[in-house]
């Protein structure tokens, strides 16, 4: 077989991979209960390796609000001197089979949604069918370190998640296939829209807690914040892509991008065939909308491991399926249409069951091929929210982002010298 | 005078897209030069030409887009560039996002095409060709600028899998009625050609067509394809083909003199061809003596020209037509133009200036003032020795090639836009020793739609300026083009002459009355 | 013999236009069935990964 075969085969193998996955939500969990390698004084953040001095802004404030959190400094200035002094150990969430939306932090007692890949496991011989993700909010991921902002960390860890984990165990875990195929056809994109998830979740967990005869002071406020956030189901989303992606990885040959994320100061791929290596490039510029009060100016740079919803074709990859958030990404539905079809033509395969009814129930394009990219000069298109360049601002906006070209065309020449080509 | 310029990365605009938009810029007032490139190498030479020169234009990239502007002040300059993107706005608002980026695209919608046209940048084409010829795609490149290694290449690839290159460099092309790149709507008929010049093409199809005869096929092979390292491999697989081609009965071929080894292996397979062949080698008439001797022994090649009209004439010919004999003598009408013109020049006004939009009839004109005993400088010269020094700055007599590398490095072609035609002329009759004005017009699928009307103005100033200096300017001009061409070929006629053009049907016919304007015969 | 080219001559033509859009409009205006493809340079223009994408794909 020559090396055009080889590829062509292990390409098909990921696309097999990426689109037999059946993610099931399995518990919610405390960070140091559940992820591998997760130890005390240490926080996982979101894209490829960083160190404190090369963070962003909004990736600074966020670790300072993670330390406030923990308890570990009792004043965001004691917090920063921990960070700067090394006190605190950082390392990216995908070194953790974690992801976590824009700064993604993660410490110990946070807890994570845990989601496993039921087409894997230990008969399979592929054992990394496990992913965590954090809380989605719009504080403190987005470098808010304000009492205001903690204070929606502490709930999620003392009430919101024991109270959905107690119903999620009565039901013996939620499968979340079902969910995401509804959702996808009923305008949801699964990167920025998640109003038909949320909801469908939502309605799942009401039953639970129900059944589950949590005590109404407890089951009131969580039904309250499940239901009111129509958002919540972006972390189960990431959690599936990254549980979906992860059984990719290491296929020799293999061209298919397994993660894309970024720190806010980085872009970063891995790719399939080429192990844990970090192909990375400077953080794009995001092309957003803005909240009242901010502007372009104000804005950092993409942050965030959401992009792995991309990875496995959803996001910006399907929306042309999600008119709802047009005005979020300021296009037309002919645009939002054009770049669901030009992500075509930079992926390997198209999902069975995920499809977009928009295009006539097209699979959602799964598997981007690292060498289509540069072939085509089309880099992958992120819808992503947007933090502020300082730290200690919420959410300021959202928008549209390519992917750097620099990260595939690294990948490609670390490829060409793997497999002794060119 | 204030200069300044923008990049933006990773902003990839086709070039014919960005001439407009720099055409747009260049109208603007005050605006002394404009450039609207991608940062490819060739393009920052350009730039570092108009002497605008910076690291940032350095470090651009292929994909990143440079905008430049001279200009009278420092406002409009920031004005300008601060409006790129009204300028970047396409013509037609909302226009439908392409699906389609790259060959592998086009064949997956098109599985059974059989051609390829392909004129992207020179430095990408051989690639694109390439993978055309490996899906078993006939390829047609319009492209320049392809190394000479690697057109042989593409040429081995082509002729071991049965298919052809026409190009690179290639203009023209009429397959089965079909015109590809710059071609005049020409009827279908017996006579086949195979040309390496592609307004010499245009101009023998049209005149085929004129005459009330027609093509069955015109293949052109780029200009390098008789050289000796190329080694007609075009021409060779077009002859075999025309040869084999049912409705071909005579096949002409028109091309600048072949390399010697060549011209020795085209002559060996002439005489094995069943069909008649017209030679019609332009440019060193004398020294193709030879070669016209090695012709005669095989009776059934139909013969050598010397220039295209003739080529046409044998030809018809050959298929047992009634050509129209070329007039060796000038008839009366035109011995009275002769008088007339002359008798309004000044004393002083005494040479001839010729600006090509078509570089074979630049070649071609050269040739047949040549042999008048009228020798004229050239950017294209047929002898070194009369080059032009600089292809702005004329000279006695001089034919200018505005289709040269010179004039479209960055820019559009003469045929589909008269800017620097139209600046060229006006700066032309400025010079009080210019006596007369030869311009040729190319209609067709691809060239400006109303390429007279584009330089009317400037043929009418040009002609006032002459006057008022007490002389005349005599407007010399031929249209290559057949009643079925897009632009309308007697409304272009029409236009011409009531710019006070006297206008020629073919571009070796209007040479020759410039000949005759200069010798006074 | 019957080439690839032979057959060209003797059958409709079916193309792809890789560049300047006007070839595209002008086959179009002579009813040939033509697919045009706004071309971009590969690997963003660069040469070596160019090669190496031949290599690979």
């Amino acid at each position: 077989m020559d090396i055009k075969q080889e590829i062509e085969k292990a390409n098909e193998e990921a696309a097999r991979r990426m689109t037999i996955g059946e993610p099931v939500l399995v518990d919610i969990a405390p960070a140091s209960e559940v992820i591998p390698g997760m130890e005390d004084r240490m926080i996982t953040h979101a894209g490829p390796p960083i160190r404190w001095q090369d963070m962003c802004g909004a990736m600074q404030g966020a670790l300072i609000g993670q330390v406030l959190y923990e308890g570990w400094a009792r004043t965001p200035d004691e917090a920063r001197v921990m960070l700067e002094r090394g006190a605190i150990r950082l390392e990216p969430n995908h070194h953790h089979q974690a992801v976590g939306p824009m700064a993604g932090t993660i410490s110990p007692s946070a807890p994570v949604w845990v989601v496993e890949n039921k087409a894997f496991g230990p008969l399979t011989g592929i054992s990394d069918n496990r992913a965590f993700c954090r809380q989605v909010e719009g504080n403190q991921q987005f470098g808010d370190y304000s009492e205001q902002a903690l204070q929606g960390l502490r709930l999620w860890r003392d009430l919101w998640a024991p109270t959905l984990r107690k119903a999620l165990r009565h039901i013996g875990g939620l499968n979340l296939k079902p969910i995401i195929t509804q959702a996808l056809q009923m305008g949801d994109e699964l990167h920025n829209r998640h109003s038909a998830s949320s909801s469908l979740f939502a309605n799942a967990m009401a039953v639970a807690m129900v059944e589950a005869d949590i005590p109404k002071a407890e089951m009131l406020p969580t039904l309250k914040y499940v239901t009111n956030h129509n958002l919540i189901f972006l972390g189960l989303a990431m959690a599936c892509a990254k549980a979906i992606a992860d059984p990719a990885m290491g296929i020799e040959y293999s061209t298919v991008v397994t993660a894309m994320c970024r720190n806010g100061t980085e872009f970063g791929i891995r790719v399939s065939g080429l192990g844990e290596e970090w192909f990375t490039a400077p953080a794009p510029v995001v092309d957003g909308l803005y909240l009242p009060g901010y502007s372009a100016a104000d804005a950092g740079l993409d942050m965030g491991d959401s992009a792995i919803t991309e990875t496995v074709g959803w996001g910006a990859f399907t929306i042309g399926g999600a008119p709802g958030i047009l005005s979020l990404v300021g296009g037309t539905p002919e645009e939002a249409l054009a770049y669901s079809r030009e992500m075509k033509k930079i992926t390997v395969a198209a999902h069975p069951t995920y499809r977009m009814p928009a295009l006539g129930f097209a699979g959602v394009p799964i598997g981007i091929d690292v060498r289509k990219v540069m072939q085509t000069g089309i880099a992958p298109i992120i819808d992503t929210a947007i933090a502020h360049r300082e730290p200690g601002h919420p959410i300021i906006g959202a928008g549209l982002v390519r992917a750097p070209l620099e990260c595939f065309k690294k990948a490609l020449i670390a490829f060409g010298r793997k497999y002794n080509v060119g | 005078m204030a200069s300044g310029f923008l990049i933006r990365k990773n902003q990839y605009y086709d070039s014919v897209f960005l001439m407009g938009v720099n055409r747009r810029i260049s109208e603007v007032k005050g605006v002394q030069q404009s450039a609207v490139l991608m940062g490819s190498q060739a393009n920052k030479e350009l730039l570092a030409a108009i002497g605008i020169r910076d690291a940032q234009i350095d470090a651009a990239q292929p994909n990143d887009l440079v905008v430049a502007i001279v200009a009278e002040t420092p406002q409009i300059v920031e004005d300008v560039l601060g409006r790129l993107d009204e300028w970047l706005q396409p013509a037609v608002e909302g226009a439908p996002v392409s699906a389609r980026r790259s060959l592998e695209d086009g064949l997956a919608s098109k599985p059974n095409a059989n051609l390829a046209v392909i004129s992207v940048p020179g430095e990408y084409a051989a690639r694109e060709a390439r993978k055309a010829l490996e899906a078993g795609l006939n390829v047609f490149l319009f492209s320049s600028n392809v190394p000479i290694e690697e057109e042989l290449r593409l040429k081995e690839l082509a002729a071991r899998r049965g298919l052809i290159v026409m190009g690179p460099d290639c203009g023209t092309g009429l397959i089965g009625g079909v015109g590809l790149g710059f071609a005049n709507a020409v009827r279908r008929g017996p006579i086949g050609v195979i040309g390496a010049a592609g307004t010499g093409l245009q101009e023998f199809t049209c005149q085929v067509h004129n005459a009330g005869y027609g093509i069955s096929h015109a293949i052109g092979t780029g200009s390098r394809d008789l050289s000796d390292q190329i080694g007609g491999i075009t021409a060779l697989t077009a002859l075999d083909a025309l040869e084999n081609d049912p409705q071909t009965r005579v096949i002409a071929i028109i091309s600048k003199p072949p390399g010697t080894r060549t011209l020795e292996r085209l002559i060996e397979r002439f005489k094995g061809c069943r069909k008649p062949i017209i030679g019609c080698f332009l440019g060193v008439r004398g020294n193709l003596t030879d070669s016209a001797t090695a012709f005669r022994p095989a009776p059934h090649i139909g013969g050598q020209a010397s220039t295209i009209d003739e080529a046409v004439q044998l030809a018809i010919a050959a298929v047992g037509g009634e050509p129209a004999a070329l007039p060796t003598l000038p008839s009366a009408e035109e011995q009275e133009w002769v008088v007339r013109e002359k008798a309004g020049w000044a004393p002083g006004q005494r040479y001839l200036r010729g600006l090509f939009a078509g570089g074979t009839f630049c070649y071609q004109t050269q040739q047949i003032l040549q042999d008048a005993g009228i020798p004229a400088h050239s950017n294209a010269p047929l002898v070194q020795a009369r080059a032009l020094a600089h292809p702005d700055q004329s000279r006695e007599h001089t034919v200018v090639d505005m289709g040269d590398e010179y004039y479209t490095t960055g820019r559009p072609h003469p045929m589909i836009d008269g800017t620097l035609r139209r600046q060229r002329i006006v700066a032309e009759s400025r010079d009080p020793q210019v006596a007369v004005l030869l311009l040729d017009f190319i209609l067709g699928y691809g060239a400006s739609m109303d390429p007279v009307g584009e330089l009317y103005n400037a043929i009418v100033e040009a002609q006032q300026t002459a006057r008022r200096r007490g002389g005349a300017l005599t407007v010399v001009a031929s249209i290559c083009g057949t009643d079925g061409d897009p632009q309308d070929l007697a409304l272009q006629t029409r236009l011409l002459k009531e710019a006070g053009a006297i206008v020629f049907p073919s571009s070796a016919r209007a040479a020759l009355f410039c000949c005759r304007l200069l010798r006074g015969d | 013999m019957l080439t690839p080219f032979v057959e060209l001559l003797d059958s409709p033509i079916v193309a792809i236009n890789l560049g300047l859009k006007m070839f595209a409009e002008s086959l179009e205006s002579q009813g040939v069935e033509v697919c045009q493809v706004d071309w971009v340079p590969p690997a963003g223009g660069d040469e070596e990964l160019a090669d190496l994408l031949d290599k690979l794909m």
